[in-house]
């Protein structure tokens, strides 16, 4: 296949930077586009791997928020990033639209190839990405004023320029990549993985410059959030290689991203779609001819109840876990007390040691606590909001399901319409009717077609989609749980310590 | 009808020690009936006195008979020198009922298994509940057969023979106005206890140490039992984390299935191994400080008592001058100043003895259980080691 031959290229960098084997499309070197000016091109003598297909981001900032523009819109084109473009690794583009653009050749290549042949030719460049979000500063002051994450990565992937480097980001960015992300791979199947929750309260106190435990719990909380949330968007493979991920862990600047507050426009925008899409849903009837996917979305409600009562349970165990250790140290205090007012000596040493005992115990419930918390609460938190992003990519599929239907009726419409035609008596207008409706019906076929092929598209992307997800929840609360597990085991053998320690003094009471 | 074995009943007395080993005067409740909120308790008695009708016999008795030997006790003259055991507390379900009201209500939101099992949750702290009650009032009856002037009680000897009904013997309303009152005089008490002068360099001490104690054991009491409730509130938890775990599996059909069945198991078995620490705590703990709080407010009855007499002495001197400067009445004021002077040494003597001996059944005690507990605790955490490990290594095979 002609893309391999482009990859191979890549080691001679050398090279001239057209390779006569590639297809032309393939060797465009971009136009001037809305690309950040900051970016490194690729034109560097830095070897890399940098081409990815990009997809002109003219479109104004509501079209975002609907899906139509996706499918039709010709102005989705392809286009590669500069730099030498012997260097291609094409990354099947997220949108089936490149197909009627490129010609029957690679027709294939695009629409049909399977995420496996593409997947099987990074096996070379093995998943080795680490990230961490650390550092928290406040910047500014009042309510102007944000908290700045540190966001490290670390990583042999040739994918990335650098193998250990960081940026400043704030939360808002982090929103801001996640809605680019959704606006251009929910709707074509992708589970992308949803950013952590916006809380004006908790925001509103560390603005104000509350410097107490809860401001701090606070943007810990958001902090292990983002980590958390960077770590599960790169582990997706398609989304890694998105310029907008590469962007957001590479460039030093990144440009503010305004739709993300709630009261902007897009934000107001994004409600009324939300309650339109939840007033659609409830209207669209879809005949399910596969039993996978009624399956799937029983088995995901189910899993959805589930896990939000679990993530209740977990959240009243941290809740009285709190409870236990406030109680401890209120009790080591009074033992304490106990134990200075006791005029028995040996008694009220072996007190004395009781409440100390009994303190060290307090602090190992409030560590506990924690673990219980940050380990396996969050993560429950976390697959909540994950499956609340499955069954978006299901609704998703009926919707175009919807569409490819709607395709098709206004196409019979149409049809008919034609017949009738043929028995009317005014044959001057008869011939440019006729014309007229024949090119409506010509493109509506083509519509049908694309609807069906959609269909057909997103269907197969999300078995694979869900299939992958369901192999990342397995791995992941497996190991999440051990880890719990290990930090309870510890606790246990710390209580062991600790009151082995104090057996002797109770014993030496005479 | 709950029955008590031997077995059980050795682990059950804890809080205090020494105690029924006088074979001449043997004294238990092997069995104890709960019908609503009244508590019946069947008093068993095994004696080589002859001073009792028979060798062995049973009586059944309320708890308010319990209240009334107490109070007989505390009344009698004779008695004013010696620390009078605390009467048993009332029989107190309102715990477990709480709990099973809520359990009524949060049926409908639990699956049939979370339900069954928070009812057997609710069994077991019902019968935790009642084996400490009935504990409670054997060592009361104990420490009675096991003090050398309060085994020979007239009214304690009825109390344990007599196969009546000993309601008529109990007070009558006019008579339980009058203890009202006495318990009135008692806290005036407080004041005059805090305010006569001390002769004696150990009554000083004694008097000083308990009022501390007291009020510093109440508090530990008072936190110790919240702990305990955090306990209980994570036991109560894991129920619903393992019921929720066991349907997640329920309905998975990935190699994620073995692995929470495992998890749902593991914390079913340390809910279990938590609830144990719990009732242990209590027993050790939260039990040992409430009833020796109570133990320290008899003794500071005793020392009220003494207060008392010892400004009975110092009335009857004023008296005695007053019938000096008089010249009326000498002989009487005289006796009567003797008498006081007698009583007040007399009990004196005996509350020194006794709050000696009290100490030191206080210190052999809190280190019985605080060994035991100590213990207990390494063997839960001990046990919840060998539990986890278990799950991990499943887990990491898989």
């Amino acid at each position: 296949m002609r893309w391999r031959t482009g990859r191979t290229c890549s080691r001679s960098r050398a090279r001239s930077r057209r390779s006569p084997s590639l297809p032309a499309f393939l060797l465009w070197t971009s136009a001037p586009t809305q690309t950040d000016p900051n970016r490194t091109p690729c034109s560097t003598t830095t070897p890399r791997i940098c081409s990815q297909v990009r997809l002109r981001r003219r479109l104004p900032a509501f079209k975002q928020a609907t899906e139509e523009v996706s499918l039709d819109s010709p102005e989705r084109d392809v286009l590669l990033s500069d730099g030498p473009s012997p260097a291609i690794t094409p990354i099947t583009p997220p949108t089936s639209v490149i197909t009627p653009r490129l010609g029957h050749a690679h027709d294939d290549m695009f629409t049909h190839s399977s995420f496996d042949e593409i997947e099987e030719e990074e096996g070379g460049d093995a998943f080795d990405i680490h990230i961490s979000v650390s550092d928290p500063e406040k910047v500014g002051d009042g309510m102007n004023a944000y908290m700045a994450y540190k966001v490290t990565t670390k990583t042999s992937m040739s994918l990335f320029k650098l193998k250990d480097f960081s940026v400043k980001r704030r939360f808002s960015d982090f929103l801001g990549l996640h809605s680019k992300l959704a606006s251009k791979y929910l709707h074509i199947g992708y589970i992308v993985p949803p950013a952590p929750e916006k809380s004006i309260v908790g925001m509103t106190k560390v603005k104000v410059g509350k410097e107490d435990q809860s401001s701090n719990e606070f943007v810990e909380k958001r902090r292990s959030a983002l980590e958390r949330y960077l770590m599960r968007t790169v582990k997706h493979p398609i989304l890694l290689k998105d310029p907008d991920v590469l962007q957001f862990l590479e460039s030093s600047e990144l440009p503010r991203a305004v739709n993300t507050q709630a009261l902007s426009s897009a934000g107001i925008l994004r409600m009324v779609n939300k309650a339109a899409d939840a007033v659609n849903k409830m209207t669209i009837k879809m005949n399910e001819s596969d039993a996978w996917f009624e399956e799937k979305q029983q088995h995901f409600e189910n899993l959805d109840v589930q896990l939000r009562k679990l993530h209740a349970s977990m959240e009243s165990l941290v809740c009285h876990r709190k409870e236990l250790s406030v109680n401890t140290a209120q009790f080591a205090k009074s033992a304490a007390m106990l134990g200075n007012s006791e005029d028995h000596t040996a008694l009220s040493r072996a007190l004395s040691q009781l409440a100390e005992v009994e303190e060290k115990i307090d602090q190992l419930h409030q560590d506990q606590a924690n673990a219980d918390f940050y380990l396996f609460s969050e993560l429950l938190g976390d697959y909540v909001r994950l499956i609340t992003a499955v069954k978006g990519v299901f609704d998703h599929r009926m919707k175009t399901w919807q569409k490819w239907q709607d395709s098709q009726m206004l196409l019979q419409k149409k049809r008919e319409a034609e017949a009738k035609l043929q028995f009317t008596n005014k044959p001057d207008k008869l011939q440019q009717a006729k014309d007229e409706i024949k090119e409506e019906i010509e493109e509506l076929e083509g519509k049908v077609q694309q609807g069906e092929r959609d269909f057909e598209q997103i269907s197969k992307t999300i078995r694979k989609e869900v299939s992958r997800f369901e192999k990342e929840r397995v791995k992941d609360f497996k190991t999440i749980i051990i880890k719990y597990l290990e930090s309870l085991v510890q606790t246990q053998q710390q209580l062991i310590k600790y009151w082995d320690a104090f057996l002797p003094e109770a014993k030496a009471i005479s | 009808m709950t029955s008590l074995d031997e077995a059980s009943k050795e682990k059950l007395r804890s809080v205090s020690v020494d105690l029924n080993n006088d074979a001449s005067l043997l004294i238990d409740i092997p069995d104890a009936l709960c019908e609503r909120d009244k508590v019946k308790f069947t008093v068993h008695t095994k004696t080589t006195l002859s001073s009792f009708q028979k060798p062995d016999f049973s009586v059944p008795r309320q708890h308010e008979d319990f209240i009334w030997l107490h109070d007989t006790l505390v009344e009698t003259e004779d008695y004013a020198g010696l620390i009078i055991p605390p009467a048993p507390p009332k029989p107190d379900f309102e715990s477990p009922r709480e709990k099973m009201h809520k359990l009524g209500e949060g049926e409908a939101t639990m699956t049939k298994e979370e339900y069954t099992k928070m009812k057997q949750e609710l069994e077991a702290e019902y019968l935790a509940v009642f084996k400490k009650t009935v504990q409670v009032h054997e060592v009361f009856l104990q420490r009675l057969s096991s003090h050398p002037v309060l085994s020979k009680d007239r009214n304690f000897q009825i109390f344990l023979e007599y196969d009546q009904d000993l309601s008529v013997r109990r007070k009558n309303a006019k008579e339980m106005f009058g203890g009202f009152f006495k318990n009135m005089v008692k806290s005036a008490d407080e004041v005059l206890i805090s305010g006569v002068k001390e002769v004696d360099d150990f009554f000083e001490q004694e008097k000083t140490f308990l009022l501390d104690y007291y009020s510093k054991i109440k508090d530990s009491t008072a936190k110790a039992e919240k702990m305990t409730r955090s306990h209980k509130n994570i036991a109560d938890d894991y129920i619903h984390i393992s019921a929720t775990l066991n349907s997640l599996c329920a309905e998975d059909s990935t190699p994620n299935k073995k692995n929470m069945e495992k998890l749902s198991d593991l914390f079913e078995k340390l809910r279990k191994v938590e609830g144990r620490v719990a009732s242990d705590q209590e027993l050790k703990l939260t039990e040992l400080l409430r009833y020796y709080m109570r133990d320290i407010q008899a003794a500071k009855d005793l020392l009220y008592r003494r207060a008392r007499a010892l400004a009975d002495y110092e009335n009857s001197n004023k008296a005695l001058d007053k019938a000096r400067l008089k010249s009326k009445d000498i002989p009487q004021a005289e006796e009567h100043q003797r008498q006081c002077l007698q009583k007040f040494d007399k009990l004196s003597e005996s509350a020194k003895k006794e709050l000696t001996s009290f100490k030191g059944r206080r210190v052999v005690a809190f280190r019985k259980n605080l060994i035991e507990m100590a213990e207990l605790e390494i063997k839960h955490a001990k046990n919840n080691v060998a539990l986890l490990q278990g799950c991990i290594d499943l887990l990491k095979s898989n």
